[in-house]
């Protein structure tokens, strides 16, 4: 957990001063709306179908409990009692009132949260891997680089108005839990021949109208040189990038125009001219970030306490263990994630009851520390093997124990058409359906891992791309369909899926989601054959001519 | 629904009206015929021609400090005379969020 | 249009020549980059200043050779949102080393200041008065900056290094 220090209070307080006058100015028109809007959005201010969205900043997903009990009360004082968490790890509130939104984030200020870009043509929340600093086999904390990186790009005054969005993730693990190849800048940590930590830079992923994989501008930028290269990388964009038409204006455009060879000269030739400047990242400079995170104080616990295997004769609590509880690099520990994907409820949201009751029990069993992965849930990543049944049990209280994550029914959607005004189609309800069609844990359990990505537009908020079975609503004269789509993938072998038919209308779509699901049943070529490895062995034909014989 | 924020030519195909959001906390309106807003659709002025909706939106979008985001959009009218939203984006925003928030613990 | 300078609002005393205008005899001058370009010797023996508006679609690079002649470059903001000529100011001082006024023009807008100043800008064409009036004041928004420009403004991490190093000499 970062701890903030005298000069990260005092930059986030002037941001909440500076945005109470634009407030007070745009209330009063001295701004218009044109003026405002671009100000709004760099304090996360969203304008949606009836209300306003505030986007609040979870940096890299870590949340103390204090900040997560802060969360709950701008739900409360603020919203209408509930927050959705995002595929960015961040947090949005839907029912915000812009003239009250100065006191919101100056609430969540005195807890050291902010909303700065989190919207805009600007460089956004630099994501990582959920299970940072705790997963087995991390090379090193990803946190350390992401705190670098955040501080770098905020308030940057050469980077806030670039042709787009900008996105960064980091990962530091085989495993890429961050998807870091569907980002405009994805950091792969690791360390080279001699030792020394880097980051292999890829550049130029993507997915929205356009999706992309990102590719490998360097293998290996020793860590020292990663905030100079990525101001080269950025200096480029912001000359070159289009700024003629929203849909081409990503980094991912201007690399695929130049081509990445090209690319990465115009980029080594900026970096030649800064790499010896301020920006160098001295150990000294990275090892001061690093003194402020602070690690919890482990206790040297066994692998099987009693406590556990006194619970195995619950087959309740032994699903949910073997569902929700992952490997943590202490042994004695585990991580535990909160599923936020109850049977007939909207992914990924959470009430201000259940943020306060989360809170709660990291202070009890996980150092007061929670985490907010990109797929919608939360974890929390200290937990004793010995407190596992007793946690259960307090989990399942408050509607966090479902045990379907990474199964069928743990789905990352948008907010759609009930809530966004970029929407086409509805994505929540499709959700709910799906979680009722698949609600037995023993079929889910039979499927096996299985992502399920919904979109309401092209924007892909939803990450349908990459999604093992996408789907993307669309609008057909006035109506809701969905295009669906499968074998993509979001990890190190980042993929986008494949269009298997023509649009299906809304009322078809949980049905046709079975009929692939039983597709991919008969035609796997084991149980533990996993969904996208059968769609790589056998392409869309089967699971086309299933879904499409009858429709 | 095709965002309606995308907008290039006004042209309508049958009743409508002109929304927007009001500025100080977002909430959805109605452009009334007294050249005001109100929350409810009752009292949305309608325009039937391409010319009308124009007009009104010209004078909504006027009105900065107000509103934001004004465009056209579709209404039904009932026989009763009911003003009811004329596409399921409309109907969201009049009515509220089609899904069921509570779920059984 | 007021100028700002040195924090409040000052007298122009450049004067803009559009392309198919005749140069005036003497006193300085701002000139579009195409103009200048065509004749960049004749311009610069003028009596009197010379200053070039700079495109920012259009890389600085051309316009090198010439800096330590030109009394003003200009840059634009075609649109407060279009943010290329931050990285034309950056160049211009830190890679180039221009010390003569850096002048931004176009839509130039108060909540921009602050931003604009740590890029290397010197001088400002403020849009609207209320906000010209407003610059000293907008100028002392931040006390923190995290990242280094060429603005000479002490960073975030360096002032904690600079902390750090104080603590443990005392130690």
């Amino acid at each position: 957990m970062y701890a903030y220090d005298e000069l990260d209070r005092t930059l986030i307080n002037e941001r909440v001063s500076e945005f109470r006058d634009q407030v007070k100015r745009r209330l009063s028109g001295e701004l218009t709306e044109d003026e405002f809007k671009m100000l709004r959005l760099q304090n996360g201010v969203y304008l949606q179908l009836h209300a306003y969205m505030f986007r609040v900043a979870i940096p890299y997903g870590t949340l103390s409990s204090k900040q997560l009990r802060r969360l709950a009360h701008v739900a409360r004082r603020y919203d209408r009692g509930y927050g959705h968490f995002t595929t960015r790890q961040n947090i949005q509130f839907n029912w915000i009132k812009l003239a009250e939104l100065p006191d919101a984030l100056s609430d969540l200020a005195e807890v050291g949260i902010h909303a700065m870009q989190t919207s805009g043509n600007n460089t956004r929340n630099v994501t990582s891997d959920q299970w940072a600093g705790v997963a087995p086999g991390e090379i090193e904390d990803p946190r350390i680089w992401s705190e670098l990186l955040r501080q770098y790009t905020t308030l940057h005054p050469e980077f806030s108005f670039l042709p787009r969005k900008f996105k960064f993730a980091i990962t530091a693990s085989a495993h890429d839990r961050a998807a870091i190849k569907v980002h405009d800048i994805g950091l792969r940590l690791h360390k080279n021949a001699a030792g020394e930590t880097g980051f292999e830079v890829l550049v130029g992923g993507g997915l929205g109208r356009t999706p992309f994989i990102g590719k490998t501008i360097k293998p290996f930028v020793p860590g020292r040189d990663l905030l100079s290269y990525v101001e080269a990388i950025l200096r480029v964009y912001n000359q070159y990038g289009r700024r003629d038409n929203i849909y081409k204006a990503r980094i991912k455009i201007l690399v695929h125009e130049l081509g990445i060879e090209k690319f990465a000269q115009e980029v080594e030739e900026e970096w030649l001219q800064i790499r010896d400047s301020a920006l160098t990242l001295d150990a000294s400079v990275v090892e001061e970030v690093r003194s402020r995170f602070s690690y919890p104080v482990y206790e040297k616990l066994p692998h099987m306490p009693d406590e556990l295997k006194k619970a195995a004769h619950d087959p309740l609590f032994e699903r949910w263990r073997k569902n929700s509880v992952f490997p943590h690099k202490v042994p004695g520990y585990a991580i535990v994630v909160l599923s936020l994907k109850p049977v007939g409820g909207p992914p990924g949201d959470a009430t201000a009851e259940q943020m306060d009751a989360i809170a709660d029990l990291a202070d009890k069993y996980s150092f007061g520390e929670i985490r907010v992965g990109h797929e919608q849930n939360l974890a929390l990543p200290h937990v004793a093997r010995r407190d596992l049944p007793v946690l259960w049990q307090a989990l399942d209280k408050i509607g966090v124990a479902t045990p379907n994550v990474n199964l069928v029914s743990d789905i990352i959607a948008c907010p759609g058409l009930d809530y966004c005004s970029l929407a086409n189609a509805r994505s929540i309800p499709i959700a709910q359906e799906l979680t009722r069609r698949f609600a037995n844990h023993d079929t889910a359990n039979l499927i096996g891992r299985l992502h399920i990505n919904i979109s309401g537009c092209i924007n892909a908020c939803g990450h349908h791309h990459v999604g093992h079975i996408g789907i993307l609503g669309v609008e057909k004269n006035g109506e809701e369909f969905y295009q669906i789509t499968i074998g993509g993938r979001a990890d190190e072998n980042a993929e986008v899926g494949t269009l298997i038919g023509p649009a299906v209308k809304y009322g078809e779509v949980a049905d046709v989601i079975e009929d692939i699901v039983e597709a991919y049943l008969a035609l796997r070529a084991r149980p533990d054959e996993p969904f996208v490895d059968t769609v790589k062995r056998l392409g869309v034909e089967p699971f086309r001519e299933r879904v499409y014989a009858t429709r | 629904m095709t965002s309606p924020l995308e907008q290039k030519k006004i042209r309508i195909t049958g009743p409508s009206v002109v929304t927007a959001n009001r500025t100080w906390d977002g909430a959805v309106i109605w452009r009334t015929a007294a050249h005001g807003w109100s929350a409810e659709l009752a009292d949305a002025a309608i325009v039937r021609t391409s010319d009308e909706a124009r007009t009104l939106l010209a004078e909504s979008v006027a009105d900065d400090v107000g509103a934001i985001g004004a465009y056209i959009a579709p209404v039904e009218i009932k026989n009763s005379g009911a003003i009811k939203p004329g596409n399921l984006r409309e109907h969201i925003r009049a009515e509220g969020l089609t899904i069921d928030l509570s779920v059984p613990a | 249009m007021p100028l700002v300078k040195n924090g409040k609002i000052a007298t122009d005393t450049f004067v803009h020549v559009a392309d198919d205008a005749e140069l005036p005899g003497d006193g300085a001058i701002l000139v579009s980059a195409a103009r200048f370009l065509e004749n960049p010797e004749a311009i610069l023996r003028r009596p009197g200043k010379t200053g070039v508006i700079w495109p920012n679609n259009r890389d600085v690079d051309d316009l090198v050779q010439y800096l330590d002649r030109l009394a003003v470059v200009g840059l634009v903001f075609p649109s407060f949102r279009d943010g290329r000529a931050y990285s034309q100011a950056r160049l211009l001082r830190e890679r180039h080393g221009f010390r003569g006024e850096l002048r931004a023009t176009g839509q130039v807008l108060r909540d921009q200041f602050m931003f604009m100043l740590r890029a290397g800008f010197d001088a400002f064409e403020v849009k609207k008065e209320a906000d010209a009036d407003a610059f000293a004041n907008t100028a002392k928004r931040y006390s923190v900056f995290y990242q280094p420009t060429g603005d000479g403004r002490l960073t975030a991490l360096h002032q904690r290094m600079q902390l750090r190093h104080s603590e443990s000499a005392s130690q």
